[in-house]
């Protein structure tokens, strides 16, 4: 039975579960059964909630045989990235400031999966506070790529990304800051995407930089991508920043007709510093477009070769504020022993409750926002922002879509990039962009490179998500990507 | 851009982040190296563009002052690490 649950589309699981062929408390335990045998080699999870699933599975599957309303996606698991609040259920960051932290309440995002019928199997693992590009920052410790278990998931969001590759969860919810949906996404073979920023409500996802973190679907197919971002978006009031926008039905629009379309790849993602092994997976992919009858040409956006340098000023300063509650003294942890007053009990508070990510980067926002600082770094990032926002729109008045590598190379090996900083940071400079002129974006499996998976960007204009989803399953339809790790799928 | 280590204490000291002298070292080491890589966008022409702080085009976003239920005393309190009555307990603050 459970070889013929892991790897199917969530769709279809849910399609299965509401036809009673197979029961939702079934489902459930081929993926707890497939989490007991892989966990102990990918470490997907920081904290799992198997017999809770198991209650819910047994709920749903009450209320399908009394003919009650489910929801939609009744009875299909999913993990949870640890950084959306779930009420009664520790909600950790990745961070020891948070090791024991229970909300009292739910993300918008979880609600609203929850209400489609979805059942949490765990909280997945990811860098603390959603800092880093390998998941290697996490307090809980490292998870390992599916593909190769000596690599590097990807990250903030590699613990969600491992956990669908891996087959221990149909689907994932994951936040993306910098790239952190879609940068794992395609380390680990699966599909990621980034919402326009505000479609999905930020309410109870722990902030990190506020004017950047959107929250979004991992899958393993396009379809399930629309159907989960279907699900969560969406305006929300508890959300100041929360686009008045209706649910779109991204499922019901679904459509491979993309012939006409003008695509093209920006040049200054996809020259220098990239993996030529990953390049010609992408070129590969264009050619399958052109195939399809879109129009494909290269387009510079000058701008964004200073994209990295002002997302690393940007994104510190807005942690460095937002970071700033963590004191020990309404949630979290706080240091042990005696303190003569309340700013030494801060200090050491944070300075043993944080990990050296979080503190390098609290350290350089408020360097960038410190006096004699603040022009020529926060500032000047801030008008570089406006001129990628601008080069951007120029684009969108020319193309209707532009695409780029996700991410410059494939999976990289645990450790490698631990040392160094600012090579960590360059993982990002292909997702970037994006989250600063706050578009949406999706990476897209589109083959092998060495053996690991290649991802493909496609990038919209604001609330073109529709149009992503169908370039990407048009795509999807002709590559044909198997999703299961040839070396895992035989444990 | 090469920043002292009392560039990095003052710093340190505006975050409320107790630093061991080996982090000091590192972290001016490494802000050093991400800021010098970051001093390429001084050279970029921004003259006359305005920052962008926020991507939506949203402003004032208001609602009704309406009375609410807010949550019970006990949940508000129940991630505290110290916490008695219904208040959160600190060291003497003056």
């Amino acid at each position: 039975m459970a070889m013929e649950i892991l790897y199917e589309s969530a769709l279809d699981i849910a399609k299965w579960i509401k036809g009673r062929e197979v029961s939702a408390l079934k489902v459930t335990d081929a993926f707890l059964d497939r989490i007991e045998k892989v966990e102990p080699s990918v470490r997907a999870f920081i904290n799992l909630y198997g017999e809770h699933a198991r209650q819910r599975a047994k709920l749903i599957d009450e209320g399908i045989a009394k003919g009650e309303q489910v929801g939609p996606l009744a009875g299909v698991p999913i993990a949870i990235k640890d950084v959306l609040s779930t009420r009664g259920f520790k909600t950790t960051c990745g961070s020891a400031m948070l090791e024991d932290f229970v909300p009292v309440y739910d993300a918008t995002a979880v609600e609203r999966a929850r209400a489609a019928g979805t059942i949490m199997l765990g909280k997945a693992n990811m860098d603390e506070f959603a800092m880093g590009s390998s998941t290697e920052n996490s307090f809980f410790g490292a998870t390992s790529n599916p593909w190769d278990l000596e690599r590097v998931p990807g990250g903030s969001s590699g613990g969600s990304a491992a956990a669908v590759s891996a087959g221990e969860a149909p689907w994932a919810l994951g936040s993306d800051t910098g790239g952190s949906i879609r940068q794992p996404a395609a380390l680990c073979g699966i599909v990621g995407m980034k919402p326009t920023y505000g479609l999905v409500s930020r309410y109870g996802l722990v902030a990190f930089a506020s004017s950047l973190d959107q929250v979004g679907p991992l899958t393993l197919n396009v379809r399930d991508c629309a159907a989960l971002l279907g699900a969560i978006a969406g305006h929300d009031k508890c959300d100041s920043t929360s686009i008045e926008e209706p649910a779109r039905d991204y499922l019901g629009a679904l459509s491979v007709d993309i012939k006409g379309m003008k695509v093209a790849i920006v040049k200054e993602l996809s020259s220098e510093g990239i993996d030529p092994a990953v390049l010609e997976r992408i070129r590969a992919t264009i050619d399958i477009l052109e195939k399809l009858g879109v129009s494909c040409d290269e387009v510079s956006l000058p701008s964004f070769e200073n994209g990295l340098s002002s997302y690393y000023l940007i994104a510190p300063a807005e942690a460095s504020s937002n970071l700033a509650r963590f004191d020990g003294v309404r949630y979290g942890y706080r240091a042990g022993g005696e303190f003569n007053d309340i700013w030494e009990m801060y200090d050491a508070t944070r300075a043993e409750g944080f990990g050296p990510e979080v503190k390098r980067r609290i350290m350089l926002g408020t360097y960038a926002l410190s006096a004699g600082y603040y022009d020529e770094y926060y500032a000047k990032a801030q008008k570089i922002r406006t001129l990628i926002v601008r080069d951007y729109g120029r684009a969108f008045d020319d193309y209707d879509l532009l695409v780029s590598p996700t991410s410059p190379t494939t999976a990289f090996k645990l450790g490698e990039k631990m040392d160094d900083p600012l090579t960590m940071y360059l993982s990002d400079i292909c997702t970037i962009p994006v989250n600063l002129a706050g578009i949406p974006a999706l990476s897209l499996p589109c083959g092998l490179a060495g053996g690991l998976p290649v991802g493909f960007q496609i990038m919209g204009p604001p609330l073109s998500e529709q149009k992503i989803l169908n370039v990407a399953y048009a795509l999807e339809q002709e590559i044909g990507f198997d999703p299961r790790p040839a070396g895992l799928e035989k444990m | 851009m090469a920043i002292s280590i009392e560039d990095v204490e003052h710093v340190a000291k505006l975050a409320r982040l107790r630093l061991s002298d080996e982090e000091k070292e590192t972290f001016r080491r490494q802000l050093s190296d991400v800021l010098e890589h970051a001093r390429v966008i001084g050279e970029v022409d921004t003259e006359g563009v305005e920052p962008t702080s926020h991507t939506l085009p949203l402003v004032n976003v208001f609602r009704e002052d309406e009375v609410r239920p807010s949550l019970p005393v006990e949940e508000v309190v129940q991630n505290a690490p110290w916490a008695e009555g219904g208040a959160f307990k600190v060291p003497r603050i003056i």
